[in-house]
């Protein structure tokens, strides 16, 4: 009985000694599993960080800082590379929120473009008008928030003239679109102003095609995809911010590059 | 020797290193993490990145932290540089740096055999790792700067071949960046008192 009990407190204590030895001297196995899961951590609080309104306004405000930053680094003058037709992706990729078929239907002799907000003139336009006003051609690289990019060639009128034609506020902050398919988007009016900003008439030489914004839609190769509104029904010019479709989901509002 | 020398001598890493290195290692992990999710929105090549090991759940979210981080990867790496320089310990860590040296320290390595004797004191491999994963980051903020204002950096756009080059540089640079990342927490693994010096210093 006696041994036995000796036995037991020998084994207590070694187990123990083994415990102590194991907390004092952390091995090498846990410091591999603390290290992973410091990367695992970060990732998993990143994704549930995001669902939280207080990080979701946080983001917000860098976001509008961008817009500051872009706004400083936007060049008027600096012209988007324009390429070769051979170099013309083709077939150019149809993108909008809605599929290929669903793009609206317009009849454009029935077309009228409105105006509102900080115009002078704020008569509404035929489509016979604008293609009366000079034009201008140009083959530009597309880049699409989502990464991808094409190259393509649209014409129309130089936004800066018709804004000038119409007797546009021009020192006013934004330019407003409505469209057809009921995208809504707002630029800033130094790129409104800039040399390669068109009003889009036609694609490749012919009438701007129904999936790629007929009757006409802003080109602007100094912006992402989204910022290029198509189908457009009204314009505004105004000091209020007007947001737009995706802007108003989280999309960074300037959208230069 | 002095107190300050000797102080000096008993510290691996200064204050500024630590604070510099965790707060890199955050600003990498939320861009290379949101760069996956945007990646997703368009793939370049034939496979997307599991949506879970992404952040910032759609592509506006994604861009949103993407474009937040970029700030504190790059006000933090310039802060980083900038006493790295300055100090000296640029050229007193990472130089000189000779191919031979890495191949035997590279080799020592393999076999096990490479001596951690001294943390205060990087092996070559160490040295190459570390300078390449520097220049691997300019090169990510470089190309980055390309995708994200093609048309206000012509320069820097056409050093890098084009939009649609950057994006692969871009892609391939962060592939470099990934693969460092996993050696080196595999190394702090094996030699934990690195960690440990990277958090208190000693």
């Amino acid at each position: 009985m006696t041994d036995r009990k000796i036995i037991t407190m020998k084994d207590g204590e070694a187990m123990l000694a083994d415990a102590v030895r194991k907390i004092a001297e952390p091995s090498r196995r846990t410091f591999l599993q603390r290290t992973l899961t410091l990367g695992g951590l970060s990732l998993l609080s990143g994704c549930s960080l995001d669902d939280q309104p207080s990080v979701e306004a946080a983001l917000g405000k860098v976001s509008s800082w961008n817009d500051r930053i872009q706004g400083l680094l936007f060049d008027p003058n600096r012209l988007a590379p324009t390429y070769p037709e051979s170099m013309i992706t083709r077939p150019f990729p149809f993108n909008a929120y809605y599929d290929e078929d669903q793009a609206p239907d317009i009849d454009g002799d029935a077309w009228r473009l409105e105006l509102s907000g900080l115009i002078a003139d704020r008569k509404p336009w035929t489509l016979a008008q604008l293609r009366a006003l000079p034009q201008s051609d140009q083959i530009t690289r597309h880049i699409c928030v989502e990464g991808w990019s094409a190259i393509g060639r649209w014409g129309g009128v130089p936004f800066s003239l018709f804004l000038k034609t119409v007797g546009a506020d021009l020192n006013a902050k934004y330019v407003g679109f409505k469209c057809a398919d009921d995208y809504y988007t707002s630029i800033d009016m130094p790129t409104a102003l800039h040399p390669q900003t068109i009003m889009a008439l036609t694609y490749d030489g012919r009438t701007l095609p129904r999936q790629y914004g007929y009757p006409m839609k802003l080109r602007m190769p100094t912006k992402l995809g989204y910022k290029n509104p198509k189908h457009i029904q009204a314009i505004f010019v105004t000091n209020t911010y007007p947001g737009g479709y995706w802007e108003d989901q989280g999309y960074n509002w300037f959208g230069g590059s | 020797m002095t107190d300050a020398s000797a102080q000096s001598r008993r510290t691996i890493h200064p204050a500024w290193l630590r604070l510099t290195h965790w707060l890199n290692a955050i600003a990498v992990i939320v861009m290379v993490t949101s760069g996956w999710r945007i990646y997703d929105a368009s793939p370049i090549f034939g496979f997307s990145f599991p949506t879970k090991v992404t952040l910032g759940g759609w592509l506006g979210g994604a861009l949103q932290w993407h474009f937040a981080a970029m700030w504190l990867l790059v006000a933090n790496g310039l802060i980083y540089l900038a006493c790295n320089l300055f100090s000296g310990r640029l050229r007193r860590q990472f130089f000189p740096l000779t191919a031979r040296q890495f191949a035997a320290d590279f080799l020592a390595a393999l076999r096990g055999r490479l001596a951690h004797d001294d943390p205060r004191h990087y092996n070559a491999v160490q040295r190459a790792a570390y300078l390449f994963v520097m220049l691997d980051i300019v090169l990510m903020v470089a190309s980055g700067l390309v995708l994200w204002k093609s048309v206000q950096f012509p320069l820097l756009r056409e050093l890098l071949g084009g939009y649609e080059t950057a994006r692969r540089v871009h892609f391939f640079a962060m592939s470099a960046l990934v693969g460092f990342f996993v050696v080196h927490v595999v190394m702090v693994a094996l030699v934990p008192r690195t960690l440990i010096a990277m958090l208190r210093g000693r």
